[in-house]
């Protein structure tokens, strides 16, 4: 039976991990690789990079972590931020990663979304998305530019239409819970889980290993990301799966 | 040494990593004169069976390879790699493979998310040396649309997706094949390496 993911989360800028990490018991201190190295060895199902500079300038620093992460890592490592076109798919994938998130350009370019597939494949095309409920609790909108800019899609309609291009999985952030550290989006991870069929991970409102909890009993997503409760030590990739293990969760036994 | 074949299918960083961590000298090569050499090969791989297919002809390998099967060298197809080891594919078009094994593969057309992409158990049907350091129920990463369909006697692990039985590990002779991935499949992948280490020094 297939399990569910546990995947840390590490912003990365200028080549280092970034945004409320308490670096214990490290050895270089922000290095991307070494943390992600360390949640690997605390079985960790997948990681994820994401380059939050993503400048031109930029680009070398994060090959070269890729390469990096692709060579020391044993687990799948997916990476985002900045991609814009089919040559960034083929940069970052040429360097080592799994899986390529796009999300703005996706956007602004539906067909890069079914190029990437035809391409590389669809298990590789991860599509993010940040969304919001709009004031009238209709539903949800999709934003970009950091959640700043309201795009006026509808979430379940753009989710579809990912779906139907190609895209192999959906890393949904909801704008409402995340940073508020009060658990999951579950009604808005549910909506999603319902209107397609490919594999979804949960984003935003990770507070607590009850969340996580929470976010699997309570909806069909396939995978959670976490970024704080690991980086500030507060609960490490095996205790979660622990937890996950006592609630009859099916998750990853073995190293 | 081994080498792991470059047919231009996909980023084998990790592949080699995960040899380097094993302690076993790889080599990423297409040249015969490093394919005859070598005490064991590896078909890495990610894209589409015809493509892959296409590749080896390009690059005038199916004739080395089957050569050094015959030889008796341990060959190990990972993913599409191990796609490629049946005798037909069915993805995009019906493609002859390599043939070292018999059997087909087909589009999973089952009522579960596809790809089939994550950790998943295995279950050991056959306990043949590859499997050795693996026990029962050990987790693998998966990360694929088609499946292998093969006789009981090649097939040494599968692993359950909604009711399908898939196929995970299969072996005929010299030949492996691995539909997960090894090189991503953290402690689990790393002892299913070290026994083809052992396979390949032996």
């Amino acid at each position: 039976m297939l399990t569910k993911r546990i995947i840390p989360c590490l912003d990365i800028k200028d080549g280092k991990v970034v945004k409320g990490v308490n670096f214990v018991g490290l050895k270089d201190v922000g290095d991307p690789i070494e943390l992600a190295k360390k949640y690997d060895v605390q079985c960790a199902d997948e990681v994820v990079f994401l380059d939050i500079t993503a400048s031109y300038e930029d680009r070398g620093i994060m090959k070269d972590i890729i390469e990096r992460g692709a060579s020391e890592l044993t687990i799948p490592l997916a990476v985002g931020g900045g991609i814009r076109t089919l040559d960034d798919f083929r940069m970052i994938l040429a360097s080592g990663a799994d899986k390529v998130s796009v999300n703005s350009a996706a956007i602004v370019n539906p067909q890069l979304i079914k190029e990437a597939a035809d391409e590389f494949g669809v298990q590789c095309v991860v599509i993010a998305i940040d969304a919001k409920k709009r004031e009238d609790q209709s539903g949800w909108d999709v934003y970009v530019k950091g959640g700043r800019e309201n795009t006026g899609l509808d979430l379940i309609e753009w989710v579809k239409k990912c779906e139907s291009l190609g895209a192999g999985e959906v890393l949904l952030t909801s704008m409402d819970a995340d940073g508020t550290k009060a658990g999951y989006d579950i009604e808005m991870l549910n909506a999603v889980c319902k209107a397609v069929d490919i594999p979804v991970i949960a984003s935003g409102g990770c507070g607590s290993i009850q969340d996580i909890i929470d976010v699997f009993e309570k909806t069909n997503v396939d995978a959670a990301l976490v970024a704080s409760l690991f980086h500030f030590n507060e609960a490490t990739v095996e205790d979660v799966r622990n937890e996950c293990k006592k609630h009859g969760i099916n998750v990853r036994r073995t190293r | 040494m081994i080498v792991i074949i470059d047919y231009n299918v996909g980023n084998l960083k990790s592949v080699v990593g995960a040899f380097k961590r094993i302690g076993l000298e790889a080599v990423v090569s297409r040249d015969e004169k490093v394919i005859k050499e070598a005490k064991g090969i590896v078909l890495p791989g990610v894209g589409t069976f015809p493509t892959a297919m296409k590749n080896l002809e390009k690059y005038h390998l199916v004739d080395i390879l089957t050569e050094r099967k015959e030889a008796g060298i341990p060959i190990l197809g990972i993913c599409l790699g191990m796609q490629i080891l049946f005798e037909k594919g069915y993805e995009v078009k019906e493609t002859k493979g390599l043939g070292f094994i018999p059997g087909s593969v087909r589009y999973m057309d089952i009522d579960e998310k596809i790809p089939h992409m994550g950790w998943n158990q295995l279950h050991i049907t056959n306990h043949q040396p590859i499997l050795k350091y693996v026990h029962e129920n050990d987790d693998a990463y998966f990360v694929h649309s088609y499946m292998a369909h093969c006789k009981d006697e090649n097939l040494v692990a599968y692993t359950d997706y909604g009711t399908t039985k898939v196929t995970a590990l299969v072996q005929n002779k010299n030949v492996i094949g691995c539909q997960f991935h090894p090189e991503k499949s953290g402690m689990v992948g790393h002892k299913i390496l070290l026994a083809f280490k052992e396979m390949v020094e032996c």
